[in-house]
């Protein structure tokens, strides 16, 4: 397990250290801002800090010392003229994820932002360009639109480590997308999933993926928490299959992790539905699969099994090694150290989590 | 020449913003010179094209500006320009 814990909350970022067997906070920054997303660069270290001021804009920070300075750099930003459609300026409205570029590609770094576009950068995040390819895919001004958020949001960057130009991304509401030369082109790889809130289900476009996760030890299995249930793939995106229970929890969420050692071994959090946004019956499940999906196991044990509200937010799950972490929209932390069997609470009472990242 | 005066919200990003004389012509460049003297505060009050964020107010001598798109709202030599967070969430 990586002894550090980086959290993304409503009032700001939290990192936390495990010390003699306990998890203490050791950094807190940004008080009171939303952090849209944090993130550690597992290649060097550095700290990064999406910040999504409700009144001056979405903002850039970055740490090369785990939190204790800052400095900003300049936000993804949309280039004159630029419209999410006709007549309608793109502007950046919030970071929703960030991927670093693969060891092959040491200063590169990608951001994906609503409205829905993905950014690159070549110099160590000192400046993001706009990806034009996707931005201007045919697809884009007519078959992307807004699911929970007004505009069509990139909330997932798949890097394949085998080959660092080969990239999948995640859409809401779009689908999914990937790439073999590092953004340049790009193809629709949505067979197979079902957008039950379309016209025709089997579209081509519109689907809305809340998470892409790849499993680190086979990249081409590929799972996918999405708005009408949960999608695997062993063909990197070709084909993707759904693996929700029929008759059970786990098929409504927005947040996935795969474990570090097996393809087919994954979590999800599982809230009531579209419509109820909260947890079911009252209580907090987890939800393991360790058969690619066919059957899925509740977990429940040390986890609130009435008056519970939480949901978890999709990259508010993680997994390291034998440990799994979520952070919930109640501000509960919780971790097992034995893949969710057993639970315990790090923190309760934080602001409501929108990122959790295992680091060094 | 106008005066321009900042919310106290800005000062946590800011802290060295105080009451600044500004010699621009238009809002737009008064803005531009305030970015020279505290690098970066154009882009909290401005997006990326140049239209005032949702949550920003300006006032000029005690009236909203009308134009938040292209700043063409005018002022006198001896305007008060104040920049304001206007109220949201919590």
């Amino acid at each position: 397990m990586k002894p550090t814990l980086l959290l993304g909350t409503r009032k700001g970022l939290i990192a936390y250290r495990y010390t003699n067997g306990n998890w203490k906070v050791e950094n807190l920054s940004f008080e009171g801002v939303p952090v849209s997303i944090a993130y550690a660069d597992p290649r060097n270290g550095k700290w990064w800090a999406a910040l999504d001021h409700g009144h001056w804009g979405v903002k850039l920070h970055r740490s090369n010392d785990r939190g204790a300075t800052w400095e900003e750099v300049a936000a993804p930003a949309y280039p004159e003229g630029e419209e999410v459609k006709d007549g309608v300026p793109a502007a950046t409205r919030y970071i929703w994820a960030m991927s670093h570029g693969g060891n092959n590609h040491t200063s590169r770094l990608w951001l994906g932002t609503d409205p829905g576009g993905l950014f690159m950068s070549e110099d160590e995040g000192n400046s993001f360009q706009l990806v034009q390819s996707l931005w201007q895919h045919p697809s884009r001004k007519t078959g992307w639109f807004g699911g929970g958020r007004d505009l069509p949001g990139i909330h997932s960057i798949v890097v394949d480590p085998r080959n660092e130009d080969h990239i999948h991304i995640g859409i809401s509401c779009a689908g999914v997308f990937e790439t073999h030369d590092a953004g340049k082109t790009w193809e629709v790889r949505n067979k197979g999933l079902r957008a039950d809130f379309l016209p025709d289900p089997a579209a081509d476009m519109g689907h809305d993926p809340h998470i892409l996760v790849a499993a680190p030890t086979n990249p081409d299995a590929i799972w996918q928490q999405n708005h009408c249930g949960i999608f695997r793939t062993v063909d990197g995106a070709k084909n993707w299959e759904e693996v929700s229970e029929k008759e059970g929890p786990a098929r409504f969420g927005f947040a996935m992790a795969v474990a570090e050692d097996n393809p087919d071994q994954a979590w999800v959090a599982p809230a009531d539905s579209d419509a109820i946004r909260v947890s079911i019956k009252g209580s907090l499940c987890i939800c393991r699969t360790d058969d690619g999906g066919k059957t899925w196991k509740q977990q429940r044990n040390g986890l609130p099994q009435e008056n519970c509200f939480d949901i978890v937010y999709r990259h508010a799950l993680a997994t390291s090694g034998d440990a799994v972490v979520f952070g919930t929209t109640t501000g509960n932390l919780f971790i097992s150290n034995d893949r969710g069997e057993n639970w315990q609470v790090i923190n309760n009472y934080l602001p409501m989590v929108y990122s959790v990242q295992f680091a060094e | 020449m106008p005066v321009v005066k900042f919310t106290k919200a800005l000062k946590r990003f800011f802290p060295n913003l105080q009451d600044t004389p500004a010699n621009g012509k238009s809002l737009l460049d008064v803005l531009g010179e305030m970015d020279t003297h505290y690098p970066g505060v154009k882009s909290y009050l401005l997006d990326e094209h140049g239209q005032l964020r949702k949550h920003v107010n300006i006032f000029i001598d005690g009236n909203m500006i009308n134009d938040r798109n292209k700043l063409n709202d005018t002022f006198t030599t001896g305007s008060e320009i104040y920049i304001i967070q206007a109220l949201s969430g919590g």
